[in-house]
């Protein structure tokens, strides 16, 4: 295939990831075409933090994640050490169930991580059992990701035979097994809850919380943490240099680095790890550094600055930082690091109906508004770029997405339209259907203009006279 | 005819799926990779291997259907040797992930979701597949191939049809197992065996996790 040049960054071992010159605390290995192997890994520094881990107590390793403000990187932002500190005392066994069913569209690093560098995911999940008392692990690892699933598995058969997963782990009374386990082709299974059913043997349809948060009541209705890849393979580096060397890197409320994959009308698309909360979409977007512009000099409309689910943002939003909450504050969010890039050629109303088509495919079925909602949204955006839109069709639009996600948004429609509420507040058990609002109506709010143009386009059809008494 | 089911698995597959439920706390659990491997053995999931799962992990095949049915990737009825898996979500349709898709049609001359007359290929077009940066993308049997032009889909296509490639036939994912033995392992128990405090935290024990 046309694979892009060395000479840009990219490598062949590696496709997507482009190494830049910032700090590489969970990439650092990328550039090795063994980084996969535990000769490799050991060789690079290697489970040094699960023994520095071990050297401490389970609460003191806890600590320096708490004090790190390691924020999750699955799509909440959650830190991670506050969210561990929600396991209830004694209500043993705990389990440890690792996000590996990345299906955000745009999103892929945890791909990346579990490819590339599999001992780094399993190190940084054996901390957190050491940490918490997690007595078993799963890594649940997305069906359709043959080539992670083989590295995983591997891994762990290098690292059960070397000692470090199992029992007696490198000659401590610390023992946990750590199994791969499988999705099939469902994107709600990245739903935390959705993910444990699905983990059960069961249609991956999310739970409701409360009751059912996974920390309270999880995988066989044991507490269990769900953590993403991303943010346990940042583990690792924590234990093995510190708390405080993690903060020096990054902001103060968004500490580390970060992956990015930044894809679309770009002159370099990329998977970039980035320092957190400082580096700007500007930087990213345009840096010489990172994606170098938009392709052949063209101009940005639009862009997702978080995954498929994140209300979609413009020029004026390119100097925000890549932090949560000043994305937040400007209604939408970081969500999955994800950043799609959409130049002026792009159809606004072809781009939403594709995102929301998505939507309407993996909605599970379980919450009516959505499950209607979704492909109604879907139909009428179809009908529009067929030309067949009827003049109600906006209105119609918003009204489906407030039946979903109740907002200020479609008694707006008629005046300036607020910003998209985010979180968004839900009619469903889940976020999927709440999703599918966001990029109609980011782009019924900026581009109004084009889909009347869509829907004024239509041309009447003439009603065909259907003789009496004939068969229909 | 009553089928045996007990003979739908290879020895060796039988064998292999003993071992991936002694992997899970729980045996249902083992539900989606033992579906996986009816489907690796015969490149689809037939009923038989329905119920012989449901033997095997104790549920009906009623409630064996009623999930495999829910994912996507399980096919229950034969498909081209190939699976290609075309993406046209937002990245791949930003970078011609549609017209990629309908010169897969044409040179395939079938439609989306359609075999090929040899049954070598099946094509489908798919959600987002995590190679965004490299759109247009695909997959063939889970395989990805990125930034494809019509001709480099061309040229797999005869890859492909002449045997020269390393993807091996639709439902084989991993090719590497899980073989850690049991005296290895910490010990995989259900959860009822395992109320106490594991040994590493009690040692710790004024504080727990939690707290």
């Amino acid at each position: 295939m046309s694979t892009p040049h060395e000479s840009d960054g990219y490598l062949a071992h590696a496709p997507g990831y482009v190494a830049n010159d910032g700090p590489k605390l969970i990439t650092s290995r990328f550039e090795h075409s063994d980084s996969f192997t535990l000769q490799r890994y050991l060789a690079t520094g290697g489970y040094n933090g699960l023994q520095a881990a071990l050297r401490a107590t389970p609460q003191e390793v806890h600590q320096q994640v708490r004090e790190a403000t390691l924020l999750g990187r699955g799509g909440a932002g959650f830190p991670a050490g506050v969210k561990w500190g929600f396991l209830p005392p004694g209500k043993h066994p705990y389990y440890l169930v690792v996000n590996g069913d990345e299906s955000e569209p745009g999103t892929y690093k945890d791909r990346l991580l579990m490819e590339r560098d599999p001992h780094q995911l399993i190190e940084g999940c054996l901390i957190a059992c050491y940490a918490l008392g997690l007595q078993q692990c799963f890594l649940y690892v997305r069906g359709e990701m043959a080539l992670a699933q083989e590295r995983i598995t591997a891994a762990l058969n290098e690292a059960y035979e070397a000692g470090y997963v199992g029992r007696e782990i490198r000659g401590s009374d610390f023992s946990v097994d750590i199994v791969m386990s499988q999705g099939a082709g469902a994107y709600i299974v990245g739903e935390e809850t959705a993910l444990i059913e699905s983990l059960e043997g069961r249609r991956g349809m999310p739970r409701l919380k409360p009751p059912y948060f996974p920390a309270a009541v999880g995988l066989y209705g044991q507490p269990t943490i769900v953590n993403n890849v991303e943010t346990l393979s940042n583990l690792p580096w924590l234990l093995t240099n510190g708390a405080e060397a993690y903060r020096s890197y990054g902001s103060e409320t968004s500490p580390g680095t970060r992956m990015f994959a930044v894809s679309g009308h770009l002159q370099r698309p990329g998977v970039y790890e980035v320092q957190h909360g400082v580096t700007t979409f500007r930087e990213l977007i345009y840096g010489n550094n990172y994606c170098q512009g938009i392709r052949q000099g063209r101009e940005l409309k639009m862009f997702i600055p978080g995954g498929g689910s994140s209300p979609w943002f413009f020029g004026e939003h390119l100097d925000l930082p890549l932090e949560a909450k000043p994305v937040g504050a400007a209604g939408s969010m970081l969500g999955s690091g994800a950043i799609v890039v959409m130049d002026d050629t792009t159809d606004a109303v072809k781009a939403a109906w594709r995102v929301v088509k998505f939507f309407a495919r993996e909605s599970c079925g379980k919450c009516t508004p959505c499950r209607e909602g979704t492909t109604w949204l879907e139909q009428i955006l179809r009908r529009i770029l067929d030309g067949e839109g009827r003049p109600a069709d906006i209105d119609l639009l918003l009204d489906i997405g407030d039946n979903i996600s109740p907002g200020p948004y479609p008694a707006a429609a008629h005046g300036e339209l607020e910003a998209v509420p985010f979180p968004p507040r839900q009619t469903t058990i889940c976020p999927l259907g709440p999703s599918a609002v966001a990029p109609v109506v980011s782009t019924i709010r900026r581009f109004r203009h084009e889909y009347e143009a869509k829907i004024t386009r239509r041309d009447p059809i003439p009603v065909m006279a259907v003789p009496a008494g004939a068969a229909l | 005819m009553k089928p045996d089911s007990a003979s739908v698995f290879t020895t060796d597959n039988e064998a292999r799926a003993v071992e991936i439920i002694s992997w899970f706390p729980r045996p249902r659990s083992a539900m989606i990779p033992l579906l996986h491997l009816a489907q690796q053995q015969d490149g689809y999931v037939s009923d038989a291997a329905m119920r012989r799962v449901g033997e095997l992990i104790g549920v009906t095949t009623a409630e064996v259907k009623g999930t495999a049915s829910f994912y996507e990737m399980f096919r229950f009825e034969p498909v081209g040797r190939y699976l290609i898996n075309v993406c046209t979500n937002i990245s791949c349709l930003l970078c011609g992930g549609e017209e990629l898709l309908e010169h897969a049609c044409e040179v395939l001359g079938t439609e989306v979701g359609g075999t090929t007359s040899d049954a070598m290929f099946t094509l489908e077009e798919v959600e987002c597949i995590a190679a965004c940066t490299e759109a247009p993308c695909l997959q063939v049997n889970y395989r990805y191939r990125g930034r494809v032009t019509n001709t480099d889909f061309d040229r797999l296509v005869e890859d492909l049809r002449a045997g020269q490639t390393d993807i091996p036939h639709h439902g084989v994912l991993s090719q590497v197992h899980q073989r850690t033995d049991a005296e290895h392992r910490a010990g995989i128990v259900p959860p009822e065996q395992a109320r106490e405090a594991p040994v590493w935290i009690s040692r710790n024990s004024d504080t727990q996790a939690g707290d």
